[in-house]
């Protein structure tokens, strides 16, 4: 699809030519949104607060997944796992080191890329289905490991209670106040990955994706590559992980599973693979799909009395697969090709039907 | 290691690796007829189970009335789930497959939790739970000579686990829906344009591995018991199937026996940590034979064309 610019919107330098924010309403847009979000704590309710935390961290860790998946093309069940070691990281130093969480949290996004690298080296000589095997390989081993290895360190299947963050004074210690977290850590995160995937390191992985032996004959180091693709979505799923976990104030082995690295694959499908926009779109989604499965829940216990206590556990996967399975069908590219494809409608008006 | 327990848990080992066995079975079914790999599978496992204990217990049939309604049933189930799920996927990429099974994976469990709860069942026993084979091993410990123990459900299933192998590999190997299954698995373009229906294939092999989930699921239940954690069992059934080949029937039990035969003895060790480490051996072996050989002992080689 062509890039459809309204008349007289000349592109006369590179730099305009590549702008993301191209115009000044854009802008002005742009700093009101921002500012709406830092200031949600100060008119919206608590509890739409603490679901705009949730899904922000759900987005940090779709986005990291997004570069692996989206634009690298190498599936991976691990991000859930990756989760579980910065979470678990970032702990440890915060409550044993009693580092400050502002110094804990790059240091365990860097840790967990590193677990990542190590996981990500089997996918230069296998790709495909036996890649994801290897990846669900992590998901099992990881988990495993906080629970059985060195138990007077990581607590054992119990796990360990995180800190809560501070910083001069300030406790982060309520949704109202860990947004500000949250925000600023979404935001930077989002900048970097759509940076990340136009400029040469995303060019790159997009050659990956479309043809790993092509791209290497073109003289992209794959092992290079593949590897920072690792490296990266792992990061991502790192900081995702130590904040969740600072926000639950406590991390075990089951916090983040092989159901939320399915969840989050899936989150990314229905928002739209190798956009940016998916991730953002995919997140809201998805979270407000569980959030209506659990209003949906009591109204389906009083309907049938008998199902009363499981509804709302059993309702969320059932939300969540009927949506992926339904986007896989009828829409594989996501809500992000759907807004696309809205937009240029909206630009050709009268005339829709032309695109 | 526990030189003594070493005879008992390496044949209890073994002998448990019969249902998986049959677990990997049902995938080897679905990715020799299609090439989709069914991370659903541990899901028609736990269904077809549930369904069972459903008829004989809550309606009061007979055990044997019970299995066939069941099998039935999850024929059925597998003939549905080919339509609707997966055959809009045709032709789609290896990651809108794998999604389209995983979400099938969340539908099944939620669809479980929702109709049957998540309460422990008694599932009906298939085989006497008392007097069990006693085997006198040739080793000596103590100036005695072991003696094994071999808990006659697990016989029990192994022999069916055994059994349901066999024919399948023979209706792969003698019948025309064997052969129109092998070719399809072949190549889908060529074994239409020789007039066979690859649409019914698909729709028999899912079926089929319907079935044959249905009972490793019966099989696990009587001799574990029956709750919704029965699902998360096919986790093991992955890297035996991929240690024996994905496209391989033996590969399947052969892997099975390798896998069942590490977590027995690994289970004999005596450093705490290491026992432990039952539920991630067979990951650790998948990750070694990934490194060493892809396509697994008995899978065949795909060379990618350029």
């Amino acid at each position: 699809m062509a890039v459809l610019r309204p008349a007289g919107e000349l592109d006369e330098s590179y730099a305009y030519d590549m702008a993301t924010i191209r115009q000044r309403w854009q802008w002005v847009l742009l700093v009101a949104f921002v500012l709406a979000l830092y200031g949600l704590p100060l008119y919206a309710s608590q509890s739409f607060v603490s679901l705009v935390n949730r899904i922000g961290i759900t987005l940090i860790a779709v986005q990291g997944l997004n570069l692996l998946v989206g634009y690298t093309g190498q599936i991976s069940f691990g991000q859930a796992a990756f989760m579980t070691v910065g979470g678990y990281i970032s702990a440890l130093l915060v409550s044993t080191l009693g580092w400050s969480f502002f110094l804990a949290l790059p240091v365990a996004a860097l840790g967990t890329g590193i677990v990542g690298l190590i996981f990500g080296l089997p996918s230069l000589r296998i790709k495909g289905l036996y890649l994801v095997m290897s990846t669900l390989a992590a998901q099992i081993i990881i988990p495993w490991f906080t629970r059985h290895a060195f138990p007077s360190l990581l607590g054992g299947p119990q796990g360990v209670n995180v800190g809560v963050p501070e910083l001069f004074g300030i406790v982060f210690n309520q949704p109202g106040r860990y947004i500000y977290i949250t925000i600023t850590l979404v935001i930077l995160s989002t900048v970097v990955a759509h940076n990340v995937a136009r400029s040469r390191l995303g060019r790159a992985f997009v050659a990956i994706r479309d043809n790993d032996l092509a791209a290497e004959i073109m003289g992209i180091n794959l092992f290079r590559y593949k590897l920072f693709a690792f490296f990266l979505a792992a990061v991502y799923a790192g900081v995702a992980g130590s904040l969740a976990a600072h926000n639950l104030r406590h991390i075990n082995s089951a916090t983040f599973g092989l159901d939320d690295s399915i969840f989050l694959l899936g989150t990314l499908v229905v928002g739209g693979l190798g956009t940016s926009l998916g991730p953002i779109l995919g997140t809201i989604t998805v979270e407000y799909l569980t959030e209506a499965a659990t209003r949906f829940g009591p109204l389906l216990v009083q309907i049938f009395p008998s199902m009363a206590g499981n509804v709302v556990h059993g309702l969320k996967p059932l939300f969540f697969g009927v949506a992926l399975m339904l986007f896989l069908i009828l829409e594989p590219r996501g809500l992000a090709h759907r807004w696309r494809l809205f937009k240029a409608a909206w630009r050709l008006r009268p005339f829709s039907h032309w695109q | 290691m526990n030189w003594q327990l070493l005879p008992q848990f390496a044949v209890t080992g073994i002998l448990a690796s019969g249902p998986i066995a049959l677990m990997g079975l049902g995938l080897v079914l679905i990715n020799k007829s299609s090439s989709i790999f069914n991370f659903a599978q541990g899901q028609l496992l736990l269904l077809g189970a549930l369904v069972t204990w459903w008829f004989s217990v809550e309606l009061g049939l007979p055990l044997w009335l019970a299995i066939l309604l069941a099998l039935l049933l999850s024929t059925l189930f597998g003939f549905l789930i080919e339509r609707i799920a997966l055959r809009p996927m045709t032709g789609q990429p290896l990651l809108s497959i794998i999604l389209m099974t995983l979400g099938l994976n969340q539908v099944l469990q939620g669809l479980a939790l929702l109709i049957f709860g998540p309460a422990q069942r008694n599932f009906p026993q298939l085989f006497p739970a008392g007097n069990p084979y006693k085997i006198t091993t040739p080793f000596v410990s103590n100036g005695n000579n072991i003696v094994v123990i071999l808990k006659r459900d697990l016989v029990g299933s192994f022999v069916v686990a055994v059994i349901g192998v066999v024919v399948i590999g023979a209706l792969f190997q003698f019948t025309r829906i064997g052969l129109a299954m092998r070719a399809t698995s072949e190549d889908h373009e060529l074994a239409q344009s020789i007039g066979l229906r690859i649409r019914r294939v698909f729709g028999l092999s899912w079926a089929l591995a319907s079935v044959v989930a249905t009972i490793g699921g019966i099989m696990l239940a009587t001799s574990s018991g029956l709750d919704l954690s029965l699902s998360i069992v096919v986790l093991t059934a992955f890297p035996v199937i991929l240690l024996g080949g994905l496209d391989s029937i033996p590969g399947a039990i052969i892997g099975g026996l390798i896998i069942g035969l590490s977590v027995g003895l690994v289970s004999a060790s005596k450093v705490q940590l290491i026992r432990n480490s039952t539920e991630i051996v067979p990951y650790v072996v998948l990750l070694i034979m990934l490194l060493i050989r892809p396509e697994g002992l008995f899978g065949q080689e795909r060379i990618e064309r350029i």
